[in-house]
């Protein structure tokens, strides 16, 4: 128990340099970047400014300090909901945040959800009936869904349901049926991967000694398959899938942007386009905040999942 | 390697995906002699045409021959993919055997270091970096080595630090060999063929994730032909020629299906892990039957 406490305790704090180093990272990245920021906020507002008056505004918003001080004075604003105002719309990054970060968790849950509720059934169908045609048609199909850009799914979806069925819109946020394409593109890839990561696991699991047990006493097939394999498999599978959320951010950036659907990706690849740099770097805090935060979540819930190691030194 | 060579002539599974790879490496190589067109020069007086004996696959919506920059477009995206391969496998193997090899300090500094590169998504630094600093070749194949390079290290960690228990290591470090020596003869070729197999298994992914850069004009500049962004620049005319998106998609996968699955056999010749599997059948039958 101890040993648990003291893993736990070491695993949140270790957040602390990460977050450290990550932030630091992103104010380089903008601090190191060819154009000046006076310069490019008032190329936004169209007008060519004075010699002096540019001094003056670099001087009042402290870009001569030394690196790290402006480092310290960004950092403690931002750690304060503080993350600059945007060169383009002139409104605070937070706040524009605070309105896309909704569709975002929207579209991600949506994908999250479709990949569980359908990647563990699949995975155990196929795993259960190796080498036959379902196990065969699976694997193929699933093979093919992890050989694709996920985007291109989209735009043959796209063609499909959108320009040759028309029974679905292509592009665009708003009500449930804008959901539907962009979520089952994002979730086709994640699915495909976690099918091939069950059924392994579970096949893994199938070849060990324990199950002998279970058969030697009769127990119906059904049983051991979901008493004893399912639950064990998908521990390795719990922690792959928490490392793989942070590819179905990176993800749902470029889906966000073909399908127009009004996320911190979409956000985020338009600030590119005009070198909004605050915008830039409030998503990327946001990507790193949130991919670290389920990192720590999963390490710890498989830590209280797997009983070897709860259960250790008791 | 010479036992290698002579396995890999048995799988003839192996030797399919070989040359296929090959023939795809080749394509665009030997692009100048291939390619009916020049793949940037636009032709206004057929814009747009689904197909004709001048242009197989048509032109694009500035009158450029299709095809061309197809077989064109491999060039940007398979140099990209194989210089940061080789850029991330390099410093991963280096960091990695560093590792592995002393332990102590040296292998906990790295084994952060990379714990820390770890916890950053991907794809968003990727994104980010090569829109604060500009999108260029070099800038892409910057960032995507930058973070690329942590997998090779970790797996050539775990694989130096099992090997280095061998006696014959040991024996080597006795017969008055200098450390350098140890790893440059008696480790790194021992590591190599599990590493041949992540590198193959890497190139589809990285072509996948370079693909979405450049989708998003992260990766090269016009007018040069990249299929990535050949998707992009078609995604306009989706409804009126939906083949300026379905045939670079298409060339796409047509290369990260022949590069994963010549990293899977590769795997099966190379790891001796995956040649238990006939045990594994045996002991799966037996499960089938007993119920």
């Amino acid at each position: 128990m101890n040993k648990t406490l003291k893993y736990v305790i070491g695993r949140v704090l270790f957040i602390i340099p990460i977050m450290l180093i990550l932030s630091f990272f992103v104010f380089v990245l903008t601090y190191l970047s060819p154009s000046d920021p006076v310069m490019l906020k008032y190329a936004h507002m169209g007008e060519t400014p004075d010699a002096a008056v540019v001094a003056a505004e670099r001087e009042a918003l402290g870009l001569n300090d030394p690196l790290m001080v402006q480092y310290g004075r960004w950092l403690w604003k931002a750690l304060h909901g503080d993350l600059g105002e945007s060169y383009k719309s002139g409104k605070p990054v937070w706040n524009t945040m605070l309105e896309r970060i909704p569709n975002t968790l929207k579209l991600t849950g949506a994908t999250i959800l479709l990949t569980i509720v359908l990647c563990v059934p699949l995975g155990v169908v196929s795993a259960v009936n190796q080498n036959r045609f379902i196990d065969y048609l699976i694997r193929f199909i699933s093979f093919f869904g992890v050989s694709m850009p996920s985007f291109w799914v989209g735009f043959l979806l796209m063609l499909l349901f959108g320009v040759k069925l028309k029974i679905l819109p292509v592009m665009g946020s708003g009500d449930f049926k804008h959901i539907i394409l962009p979520s089952v593109t994002l979730a086709f890839w994640m699915i495909s991967l976690y099918v091939r990561r069950v059924r392994g696991s579970m096949l893994e699991e199938m070849n060990k000694d324990y199950l002998n047990g279970g058969l030697a006493r009769g127990l119906p097939k059904r049983q051991i398959i979901f008493r004893q394999i399912l639950p064990n498999s998908l521990l390795s599978v719990i922690t792959m899938f928490g490392m793989s959320i942070g590819g179905l951010m990176g993800g749902a950036t470029i889906i966000e942007t073909i399908f127009e659907w009004k996320g911190v990706g979409k956000m985020a690849v338009d600030a590119i386009a005009v070198k909004d740099f605050p915008v830039i770097q409030g998503y990327i805090l946001w990507m790193a905040v949130i991919y670290v935060m389920i990192n720590l979540i999963v390490d710890l819930l498989y830590r209280f999942l797997d009983p070897r190691i709860r259960l250790e030194g008791r | 390697m010479n036992y290698y060579v002579k396995k890999a002539l048995h799988y003839p599974q192996f030797m399919l995906f070989f040359i296929l790879a090959i023939i795809l490496i080749l394509i665009p190589i030997l692009a100048p002699w291939l390619a009916p067109n020049d793949p940037i020069e636009n032709d206004y007086e057929n814009l747009m045409i689904t197909s004709s004996a001048k242009y197989p696959l048509g032109t694009d919506q500035i009158g450029r021959c299709f095809l061309s920059r197809l077989i064109y477009g491999g060039r940007t995206s398979l140099l990209i993919v194989f210089i940061v391969i080789a850029i991330s496998a390099f410093v991963g193997i280096l960091l990695g055997v560093l590792a592995g090899y002393l332990g102590g300090k040296t292998d906990m500094f790295i084994t952060r270091f990379t714990d820390i590169v770890m916890a950053v998504p991907q794809t968003v630094f990727v994104i980010a970096l090569v829109s604060v600093l500009g999108a260029s070749l070099g800038n892409t194949i910057l960032a995507m080595s930058l973070v690329s390079w942590t997998e090779y290290c970790r797996v050539t960690r775990a694989l130096v630090m099992s090997l280095k228990q061998n006696p014959y290591v040991e024996e080597g470090r006795m017969g008055g060999m200098s450390e350098l020596k140890v790893i440059l003869k008696l480790l790194l070729p021992n590591v190599f063929p599990y590493l041949l197999v992540n590198i193959t298994q890497d190139i589809g992914a990285k072509l996948l994730t370079l693909s979405g850069l450049s989708l998003l004009g992260l990766a090269s500049q016009p007018p040069t032909p990249e299929w990535g962004y050949m998707l992009s620049e078609g995604r306009q005319f989706m409804q009126a020629a939906p083949r300026l998106i379905v045939l670079p998609g298409m060339t796409i996968v047509l290369n990260v299906v022949v590069f994963n699955l010549l990293g899977d056999s590769l795997r099966d010749i190379l790891d001796p892990r995956f040649t238990k599997k006939k045990t594994q059948r045996r002991q799966l039958k037996l499960w089938k039957e007993s119920t």
